[in-house]
């Protein structure tokens, strides 16, 4: 194992512009097929691993701590019920137009030192997305981590300049006279589009609400669509 | 640096593709490379500008080729080497140097609190800095070319746009990345129209906001 760890670190520490192996890479194109043998990244994940812990640079609890939070705890379910609250509250809504941090901090989200937080509304004459061009800038706080569609090249590259055809791959097909907004990510801003309250949902309660609304919507990809008629909520 | 990762309006990259059901994590090892990167940072050795360019360093080729979590694990290992919190040596042999002391890792599962993870990213400064430019104003993105790390997109270098708000002062990237200072100055976000960016293909409607910096900016 000494041997190979070596290796394997070895080549981690030339990753910058060397050659790695793409069978990673293969998967990701073919929907993540599952390897029967550790891949060689993974094996050199691990030798990293152990040598910060014998090393005494990070804490290995500390690590399944921090990946517990973000695979249960901070999700696009926060950014949900922002939204819910949104749409039941109109005093709510207006704080969270003016002051997101605030209002966000009110249900015990984001923080007062972080990253700087924006709400950004869409109506029946205006569309928001949100993109970051330049690497994968996305609000962790109330939505998690980004999906890989997100940080993907060819999400990345097209936003921009394309907005209603990468809007149309997500099956969304703007009308002309609605403004679509862009929102490039390139400071320590970070953005969630409060989307529309789609019809039909009077009656529903917050956490009715709550359960209406997507990530995708969120981030600017989709609208939320009304409850399907027949589903219980 | 004009690298591939300024990304903006190329063409090329193929159709988007979604994933139903996504997880969090494809891999157990993505995660271990996202921990790993949080939990290093808490040794406050670099800053989120440092990190972020440690990933724009891979070669492009390479960086296109990479998955997500693949690029940061190797934007972590230069980081390492870069600061000194892991020798070559090191990286070599697979174990620490024969003679050093094993460290007290600053991070802790009690540390790990909603307000620590909210409060990672601190780039704001509460500094008397006056704003060069107000809310409705013209400005151009200048038409620089740096080397080095910044946060201005080729696509919007050269183009006027209006000062939408401002969002007050923030650490510059550009020397942060660097270590060369703060340089804390007032960020913006400038409304372009989409018709100023890519011409008359682009709807008259739309258009794109980015946050820049005052030193990314010119009166118009």
């Amino acid at each position: 194992m000494t041997t190979n760890r070596r290796d394997f670190l070895t080549t981690a520490a030339t990753a910058v512009g060397a050659a790695m192996t793409p069978d990673l890479n293969q998967a990701h194109q073919h929907d993540h097929e599952h390897q029967a043998v550790p891949s060689d990244l993974a094996l050199r994940v691990k030798a990293l691993e152990s040598l910060l812990v014998e090393k005494g640079l990070v804490d290995r609890a500390a690590l399944d701590t921090l990946i517990d939070a973000y695979e249960h705890k901070i999700g696009p379910r926060n950014g949900a019920r922002i939204v819910a609250r949104a749409w039941a509250d109109p005093a709510y809504k207006q704080r969270l137009l003016t002051n997101a941090d605030a209002a966000i901090a009110e249900l015990g989200y984001g923080g007062q030192q972080g990253e700087r937080m924006l709400v950004v509304e869409n109506t029946p004459q205006v569309h928001n997305l949100v993109v970051c061009t330049l690497c994968s800038c996305y609000p962790w706080a109330v939505l998690g981590l980004p999906p890989v569609w997100y940080k993907s090249a060819p999400y990345r590259s097209r936003s921009v300049i394309d907005p209603r055809g990468v809007l149309r791959e997500f099956g969304l097909d703007l009308p002309a006279d609605i403004e679509v907004r862009v929102w490039d990510s390139t400071a320590e801003l970070r953005y969630l589009v409060l989307p529309e309250r789609p019809a039909d949902t009077a009656h529903l309660n917050e956490a009715q609400l709550a359960a209406l609304v997507t990530r995708d919507s969120m981030v600017g990809v989709a609208k939320v669509a009304p409850p399907q008629a027949g589903v219980s909520l | 640096m004009n690298g591939v990762h300024d990304m903006g309006g190329m063409h090329g990259m193929g159709p988007i593709r979604q994933e139903k059901n996504e997880p969090v994590f494809h891999e157990p090892w993505e995660s271990r490379v996202f921990a790993m990167y949080i939990a290093l940072g808490a040794w406050r050795k670099w800053n989120i500008d440092a990190a972020r360019h440690s990933r724009e360093l891979i070669r492009p080729a390479e960086y296109l080729r990479m998955t997500y979590y693949e690029k940061w694990f190797a934007g972590q290992v230069e980081l390492l080497v870069k600061s000194g919190l892991v020798t070559t040596a090191e990286i070599e042999s697979g174990a620490p140097a024969a003679g050093t002391g094993k460290a007290t890792p600053p991070l802790t599962p009690d540390k790990i609190t909603a307000a620590m993870l909210a409060n990672r990213i601190n780039a704001s400064r509460n500094v008397p800095v006056a704003p060069r430019f107000q809310a409705g104003q013209r400005v151009r993105a200048r038409n620089i070319n740096p080397v080095g790390h910044t946060r201005l997109p080729r696509y919007a270098r050269g183009k006027v746009g209006m000062v939408d708000r401002d969002h007050g002062v923030f650490v510059f990237p550009d020397t942060n990345a660097h270590f060369l200072g703060e340089k804390p100055q007032h960020v913006y976000s400038v409304r372009f129209a989409a018709r100023e960016l890519w011409g008359e293909q682009a709807s008259q409607k739309d258009s794109v906001y980015l946050d820049m910096w005052d030193d990314y900016l010119d009166p118009a």
